[in-house]
């Protein structure tokens, strides 16, 4: 059979192409242009080929120091909220009603934080932390204990981490429950018949069966925490010192506070790659846990 | 082990104030002697499964008992009863292995090491399934993971019954027969009481030696797969054992004979006392009717069409409005529109408003 010549069809595909040139590869570009050049102002620009890179990637320098510093902050931040988020969306899950109006309205309530802007969730706590005015902070002052965002770092990373745990546990409550919905209710017939304790059912049907779903939670809620900016911005403006500059805080405050456009470029870049290959990793463990592997050759 | 009995027992859905013709299963009062092979046979819809999920517990009666010889476990739950039960579709428990998953309802119940060793052994054995004992039990095929599921309902050696709900489903055709033997061998080397559960009358037949057959709620028959061919006691067991089913047409019946549009029809007994007003039938096996050429003194009725079913062939006969199915004798050359019936007046039973009637001899 002929194949039908028809070059219109690129006409079709063009758009995207513009859309996506315009969108994601021109910026990109422009970004990996400036991570190799030096700029005093003045749009004059100055070739510095990987220097910002190796900059970046020694400690000894002061560029590499703060991208070492808040790259570990980040990740120990990440880690904390993912070993309390992800816990207790699971706990969340497990104690919801299964059926009737109640579910409608957990839901509900559950999906309110989610809806909430960045920058008011940042904002109400600021204010609710706030030992003047703030209810949190007026209350903890008053019963003895000495609570000051503000002025004590300890108190400024409980502050942006119970933030967020507020914010993004019910994401992960609300992707369990689709996953524990999803489960026949053949499964716990038979558990009960096999005399399965509780703890035994969540073991054995309730965290095998949510484990996809609770990839997806641990991906999304990893790349969210990574690259958190306004929330911690609002409420500590990554203070007191630095001890709450996450990446994207110290990468805002090169580009726009120091106008380091070539530093910021060169460090942008490597956070970009930084989250892809964590994207990836998660992406095979996901496609291979449910994937055949090679049985194993075990033979009673 | 253990006898059990039901009594009075009824469920609905809806509550126990439902409407009565509305309860998916209707009372009943009977007795599952320890050690029986039973199957639970009827249509879709018709309350089996009601009936089975009511002994394992998962559903609790809206009225009525289940003794356990002769203790009443109704308000226990299903982990308390001392049941096994087999689903539908496989359950297996995804991160174990296929002999974890085998000890499971040992181990939740704290039977010593050694003795679950030996039991899964066993079990495995007698469903081949000890090469796999080390693999996960999700990586198997589906004929696999619901063999797992048997054995799992039938580790256990202490249980009252191990309930059936069409196991066998998702087997293949050619498996569902080995398995099924597998299951009649297991039934006599394990000595459990088993009830099982389906919608298809060959797999209860060779199942069990009590059929039980349900119908709308309602156990309407239960006897030898013998007792159900040759006797059903309701127009529905006649019609839905049997292939094709029995012939039941409504007639007209006094005395020792029976009239259909106008022909009469022998038969073995006497019915005098036949409720009035009440919808009289009688019912025949196509087996036991069987066609002759036209002859005086035999019923004549028109051909519609031969069924060849290679072993046996049956004729799609009219005798006025009323169907019948007929036997076709080996060797005999089919006339071409009407032929002659012959019937085997012992073989002939009458049903008012669909339960036989005994006639006096």
């Amino acid at each position: 059979m002929d194949k039908t010549i028809n070059q219109k069809a690129w006409f079709l595909v063009l758009p995207v192409f513009l859309v996506v040139a315009f969108s994601a590869i021109l910026p990109l570009m422009t970004v990996v242009n400036y991570s190799m050049q030096d700029t005093f102002g003045n749009n004059q620009f100055f070739w510095n080929g990987v220097g910002w890179f190796k900059e970046l990637l020694d400690p000894t320098t002061d560029l590499g120091e703060r991208f070492f510093a808040s790259l570990w902050r980040n990740l120990f931040f990440s880690a904390v909220i993912l070993a309390i988020e992800v816990p207790l969306g699971i706990v969340v899950a497990l104690s919801m009603p299964r059926d009737g109006w109640r579910v409608a309205a957990c839901l509900v309530i559950l999906a309110l934080p989610l809806l909430i802007p960045w920058n008011v969730v940042g904002t109400i706590w600021q204010i609710f932390g706030r030992p003047d005015i703030g209810l949190l902070g007026y209350v903890l002052n008053n019963i003895g204990i000495n609570y000051n965002y503000v002025s004590n770092e300890f108190d400024a990373w409980v502050t942006v981490i119970v933030m967020d745990v507020w914010h993004w546990t019910s994401l992960v409550a609300l992707l369990c429950y689709a996953g524990l919905k999803s489960i026949p209710d053949a499964y716990y017939q038979a558990a009960q018949i096999d005399g399965a304790s509780r703890w035994a059912v969540f073991t054995a049907i309730q965290l095998p069966k949510m484990n996809r779903v609770l990839l997806i939670a641990v991906l999304l809620r990893f790349m969210d925490s990574f690259m958190i900016y306004t929330e911690p911005f609002v409420v500590t403006g990554g203070g007191p010192g630095n001890s709450t500059t996450f990446v994207s805080i110290e990468l805002v405050k090169i580009a726009l506070g120091q106008f380091d456009l070539g530093k910021a470029a060169a460090l942008s870049l490597v956070y970009n790659l930084i989250i892809i290959i964590v994207c990836w990793i998660f992406y095979t463990v996901m496609t291979n846990a449910g994937s055949e592997r090679p049985a194993s050759k075990g033979v009673a | 082990m253990a006898r059990i009995d039901l009594v009075d027992l009824a469920h609905s859905y809806g509550g126990n104030d439902a409407d009565p013709t509305s309860f998916a299963l209707k009372p009943v009062t009977m007795t599952w002697r320890q050690g029986g092979a039973y199957a639970l046979l009827g249509p879709s819809g018709c309350g089996k499964t009601t009936l089975l999920n009511l002994i394992s517990g998962i559903v609790t009666p809206s009225r009525g008992q289940i003794l356990f010889d002769g203790v009443d476990i109704t308000p226990l739950s299903t982990r308390k009863r001392n049941i096994a039960q087999v689903f539908q579709f496989p359950v297996i428990y995804d991160t174990m292995t296929v002999g974890q998953n085998l000890a499971f309802p040992l181990r939740n119940r704290g039977v010593p090491k050694a003795e679950i060793d030996a039991r899964v052994a066993q079990i495995a054995n007698l469903l081949d399934l000890t090469p796999d004992l080390n693999r996960k039990a999700t990586r198997l095929t589906a004929d696999a993971k619901q063999k797992i599921s048997l054995g799992r309902g039938l580790v256990r050696s202490d249980v009252a019954a191990v309930l059936f709900d069409e196991p066998l489903t998702v087997i293949d055709p050619e498996l569902k027969w080995q398995l099924r033997s597998k299951l009649k061998a297991l039934h006599r080397d394990l000595d459990l009481t088993m009830i099982y559960v389906t919608h298809d009358q060959t797999e209860a037949l060779t199942f069990a030696d009590t059929v039980v057959v349900m119908h709308d709620g309602r156990v309407v028959q239960s006897g030898t797969p013998a007792e159900l061919f040759d006797k059903p006691a309701h127009t529905f067991v006649g019609y839905f054992i049997g292939s094709p089913g029995m012939n039941i047409v409504p007639a007209e019946v006094r005395g020792r004979e029976a009239r259909i549009d106008g022909h009469v029809i022998g038969l073995n007994r006497s019915y005098d006392s036949l409720p009035s007003g009440a919808k009289i039938e009688i019912g025949v096996r196509p087996e036991f009717v069987d066609i002759a050429p036209p002859a005086p003194g035999l019923l004549s009725a028109n051909i519609d069409r031969i069924d060849d079913l290679g072993r046996v062939r049956f004729a799609r006969v009219r005798i006025g409005d009323a169907k019948f199915a007929a036997r076709v004798p080996p060797g005999l050359s089919i006339p071409e529109k009407s032929a002659g019936l012959k019937f085997d007046p012992s073989r002939v039973h009458v049903y008012a408003d669909s339960l036989l009637v005994e006639g006096t001899a």
